[in-house]
């Protein structure tokens, strides 16, 4: 199986999902415990990736490569790096969650709920892997049904206005893509990403300046949209709020990631020149996207928009890390989707369980929950906590290495930016405050059960990923920094800004955290410490 | 008396013409109860058609004195051709049975229309052409009256005769002084001669030809009639409609413009091109505020239209291959759709609205998955035979240089998403009503939905074998 791991990752759910077609469409308990054995089993497996994994290769490892379509050469090429490891893993630990939290809150439709979402899965974790820009294109579009479906059909009151919102402007981004890529084709006479990425680099197929804007506009705009970057972000928040607290886990988990990943693997290799001149423009718009993320979540009174609009402002600090072009703030970047996918899932989680409590997201329905709930209370503030960055819990770091890595580059962006490190803190607690604690407010909230069985896992679980990615970042960051080294020398190939110079001591290798912890900066190897 | 092999090549067609003989001259002497025999034969009839598909395949060549040209243009139609027939042959009987239409003629006038169809795929000569064109013509003008108490389905066969007959004399018109300015119908000798002809004789015979296929497969500003047509024809017959007679008409169009008329220059790529964008808006502009499936559907397939002149405009061999290989997609998609829209629509069509189709998902998953299935690959979504041709389309733009064109394309996709989205969200986002309980799919209906579903998915996952035909097909073109 060993060579075909990855392929058994991707289609596992997908085939599983099959199985659930020939069950009994009443047997719902069955159908729930297949789909989450299904999810388990996969994230077991993707869980061999990493014992596979080689942290000092920077090229894609456990290539698998066919012929798909002869004309025009389309390959089904499978491959894992530093940057989509982890967002695979992402993807197979959220969806079990995700299945985990639908336990009792999907009534209808129980069987098309779970196979959706494991096609979903299998959607998602084919765009993580694609090395062909045709079949990353297929998994990109492909995956919009399910989702479409899952905001449709099992969403709150404007679902039908938001499902369709979320396709529309999904779609509008990826047309282009796609005669981008079919552009790229023509240009290359390939849809290999390896071999494109080698042409346009060698000189082989330059390509000007002009159709290289163009180009880097169609993907970039693709990307920028899923991630959502400011202005486009406006589907999100309908996406968010209607949706099943399952669809938002894993739209704020991952399918918000696409975007950012996109961005890393296509638009910055591919068009290093264009993205290069248009940077300092997209980081005025993430760092836009990051103040007014923040300063819109202050004020929301629905608790799940709240989530919703502090995506866009951790989005933000995401695209900002990618396009300081910084060693350390791509891999704080790329770590920060890491977080944002727990922790916002996480966020995303409670909601839904205080849904399932009240049928309402209003926090002003809230109010004094800490009293009829400790337990869960007490995990919201550490998943708070968790999402505003506080040292020891996985955000710090991201947000760390995005603001020291953009620092480096420009003083004034990392200033604007850790604005918003404090705004959030100032929306997450406040929101804390006013719906847990002081008096109950509501006498129906009196007697809210506390958190159950199920969702102690499921909380607990969170809890230690939480903990687990703030102290033991080195083993995430150790085996991205080859991939995002090897991605900076492809849009610098001087060398990248803040490296180590040739045989020096660098810059940067490794930066204290809070419990003598240190994380390994770029793989540069050497050992000293800051 | 012409050699036996040239039987063979036209064998398709004399089968299909017996048998719709036959199923006439047999029907007033077959009993009330039992004219579904009438049915059988019709189908066993174009199913033998098509399998005789097989005999020109074996002989490629030229037959009866050159008039037919067996190459892999006219194979490949006559196969998407006789399959349409069949499948919409099997499509009919229960709508046939439900609305009390009498079975005899309408089997015998699809065949024959069929017939005229595959004369369109494998002419060489013009007035060849013409004759088929004919013949399929006056079959699918009755067809499109055969609800005769209906005002609409009446409406529908007057508009259609009488725009169709327009069309046809604009083609015959357009014959005759291409003739007048080269001496020739051939469309093989047209080439050589026309640059010693008469050139104003030459753009006008050109044009008027231009005209009747514009009408023929309904590209703006000549696409008019279609929606009136496709929704007041009973739902198989558009069907039919919507498929063969176009991919029929698209085949003569790949025949004269790029083996009879290959150096036209820019004024026919400039006439490509524009017709390619206003086709593709327009249709997917007025599609955006139907109430009708049946009339969303007729307008969609105006914009479908406008993706094929796409290619045409694009004017290169792929772009020829990419339109074989979109008409197979095409074909089936909206042979599907359609359908399923008159297995639906119940005695008298009532039930064509998109908000009859509340629910539908989940009281019928099967044909919801069908109809979802159809329009997402209308919509051009992975994994079905519908992307995968627009990307060839988009592709062969691509080779041409037509950025801009490929841009407006995906755009359209864009706008067409709204609607077809629109009615799987009827489908499966809202309950079913009361007033319109399940409905039993009958074993024909269910097989071409299964033959269909199945062919889109296959071609959407494995198109190569089909590309590759299409490819060499086209280079018997040039």
């Amino acid at each position: 199986m060993g060579n075909y791991l990855l392929t058994v990752i991707t289609f596992l759910p997908a085939v599983a999902s099959l199985g659930l077609l020939v069950m009994r469409r009443e047997d719902h308990i069955w159908i729930r415990r297949f789909a989450l054995t299904a999810a388990l089993a996969d994230f077991a497996l993707s869980l061999l990736l990493l014992p596979g994994f080689s942290s000092n290769y920077a090229g894609y490892q456990m290539v698998e490569r066919r012929e798909w379509i002869s004309s025009p050469p389309i390959a089904y090429h499978l491959g894992v790096d530093g940057i989509s490891l982890f967002l695979v893993l992402l993807t197979t630990f959220l969806t079990p969650i995700a299945l985990l939290a639908s336990w009792k809150s999907i009534e209808k439709h129980v069987r098309e709920f779970f196979l959706m979402l494991l096609v979903l899965e299998t959607g998602m974790i084919g765009v993580f892997l694609a090395l062909d820009l045709f079949l990353f294109f297929v998994f990109w579009e492909v995956m919009l049904v399910p989702m479409y479906f899952l905001i449709g059909v099992w969403g709150h009151e404007r679902r039908v206005y938001a499902a369709i919102k979320f396709v529309l402007f999904t779609m509008a981004g990826s047309v282009l893509m796609l005669v981008a890529i079919l552009w790229l084709y023509n240009l290359t006479g390939t849809f290999d990403l390896t071999t494109i990425q080698a042409l346009l680099h060698s000189g082989m197929r330059p390509l000007n300046e002009t159709t290289e804007l163009l180009l880097f506009g169609a993907f970039f705009l693709a990307f920028a949209i899923k991630v959502p970057l400011f202005p486009l972000h406006t589907w999100l928040p309908d996406a968010h709020v209607e949706a099943p607290t399952a669809g938002s886990v894993i739209l704020a988990g991952i399918l918000l990631k696409m975007g950012t990943y996109g961005l890393l693997r296509f638009c910055l290799p591919l068009f290093p020149q264009a993205a290069k001149t248009l940077a300092p423009y997209i980081v005025v718009l993430a760092i836009i996207g990051i103040l007014y993320g923040a300063l819109v979540a202050m004020v929301q009174p629905d608790l799940k928009k709240l989530i919703a609009y502090s995506s866009v402002s951790h989005l933000g600090f995401v695209v900002l890390g990618i396009f300081a072009f910084n060693a350390i703030s791509i891999q704080g970047a790329i770590y920060q989707m890491l977080n944002h996918g727990v922790s916002t899932g996480a966020l995303f989680l409670v909601a839904g369980m205080l849904y399932d409590r009240r049928h309402t997201h209003m926090i002003s329905e809230f109010g004094g929950l800490a009293t009829p709930m400790p337990t869960l209370s007490a995990f919201f503030l550490y998943i708070c906590l968790s999402s505003l960055g506080l040292p020891m819990l996985n955000g710090f770091v991201g947000e760390f290495l995005i603001l020291a890595g953009t620092f480096q580059r420009n003083h004034t962006w990392a200033a604007f930016a850790a604005v918003g490190v404090i705004l959030s803190a100032v929306y997450l607690l406040w929101a804390y405050q006013r719906a847990f604690f002081g008096g109950v407010t509501h006498e129906k909230n009196r007697e809210l059960p506390d958190a159950s069985a199920r969702e102690r896992i499921i909380l607990i679980t969170m809890a230690v990923v939480i903990l687990w990615m703030g102290i033991a970042s080195p083993m995430f960051t150790s085996r991205m920094s080859a991939a995002t080294n090897n991605l900076l020398q492809q849009i610098e190939p001087a060398g990248p800004i803040n490296a180590a110079a040739p045989g020096g001591v660098p810059v940067a290798s490794k930066v204290l955290l809070p419990g003598g912890r240190a994380v390994a900066l770029p793989a540069t190897g050497s050992t000293g410490a800051r | 008396m012409p050699p036996l092999d040239d039987y063979f090549q036209l064998a398709p067609e004399i089968l299909a013409g017996l048998f719709g003989v036959l199923v006439m001259l047999a029907e007033p002497f077959v009993s009330r109860e039992h004219k579904g025999w009438l049915a059988r034969v019709g189908v066993l009839g174009a199913a033998m058609s098509l399998a005789a598909v097989t005999l020109p395949a074996l002989y490629p060549g030229k037959a009866f004195s050159g008039l037919i040209l067996v190459d892999g243009v006219s194979v490949g139609m006559r196969v998407l051709i006789y399959g349409v027939a069949l499948l919409v042959m099997l499509a009919s009987y229960e709508y046939l049975q439900r609305d009390h239409l009498p079975l005899g003629e309408y089997y015998a006038l699809v065949l024959f229309g069929a017939v005229g169809m595959g004369v369109m795929a494998s002419a060489n000569e013009l007035i060849t052409v013409f004759i088929g064109l004919e013949i399929s013509s006056i079959s699918t003008y009755i067809l499109a009256g055969y609800r005769r108490d209906v005002l609409r389905s009446n409406e529908a066969a007057m508009k259609y005769f009488l725009l169709g007959s327009f069309a046809t004399a604009f083609f015959l018109y357009g014959v005759a002084m291409v003739y007048g300015a080269t001496g020739t119908t051939w469309l093989d000798a047209l080439r050589p001669k026309i640059a010693a002809a008469d050139s104003l004789l030459v753009t006008l015979g050109l044009g008027l030809m231009f005209v009747g296929l514009a009408f023929k497969i309904a590209t703006v500003p000549f696409q008019v009639w279609t929606p009136d047509v496709y929704e007041g024809a009973p739902s198989p017959v558009t069907a039919l409609l919507s498929t063969g007679p176009k991919a029929a008409a698209v085949a003569v169009a790949l025949r004269v413009f790029f083996t009879a008329f290959p150096d036209l220059g820019d004024t026919w790529h400039h006439i490509f091109y524009f017709s390619a964008i206003l086709t593709m808006f327009v249709g997917n502009l007025a599609a955006l505020v139907q109430t009708s499936v049946k009339r969303l559907l007729a307008y969609s397939s105006i914009a479908h239209v406008g993706y094929i002149l796409v290619a045409f405009a694009a004017g290169n061999e792929l772009g020829i291959a990419a339109i074989l290989f979109y008409l197979f997609a095409y074909a089936m998609m909206k042979l599907g759709a359609f359908t399923i829209v008159a297995h639906l629509g119940g005695a008298g069509e009532q039930r064509v609205g998109i908000n009859d189709y509340a629910g539908l998902g989940w009281q019928q998953p099967a044909v919801g998955f069908c109809l979802s299935l159809y329009l997402l690959s209308l919509l051009g979504l992975p994994l079905t035979a519908g992307f995968v041709g627009k990307i060839y389309l988009l592709d062969a733009a691509l080779k041409s240089d037509l950025v801009w064109l490929a841009v407006l394309m995906v755009i359209n996709t864009l706008i067409s998403a709204y609607y077809y989205l629109r009615v799987i969200r009827m489908m499966y986002f809202s309950e079913p009503l009361k007033e319109w309980p399940a409905v039993p799919v009958p074993m024909a209906v269910g097989a071409v939905l299964l033959v269909t579903a199945a062919g889109i998915l296959y071609l959407g996952v494995f198109p190569t074998r089909l590309m590759d035909w299409a490819a060499q097909a086209a280079l018997s073109l040039r």
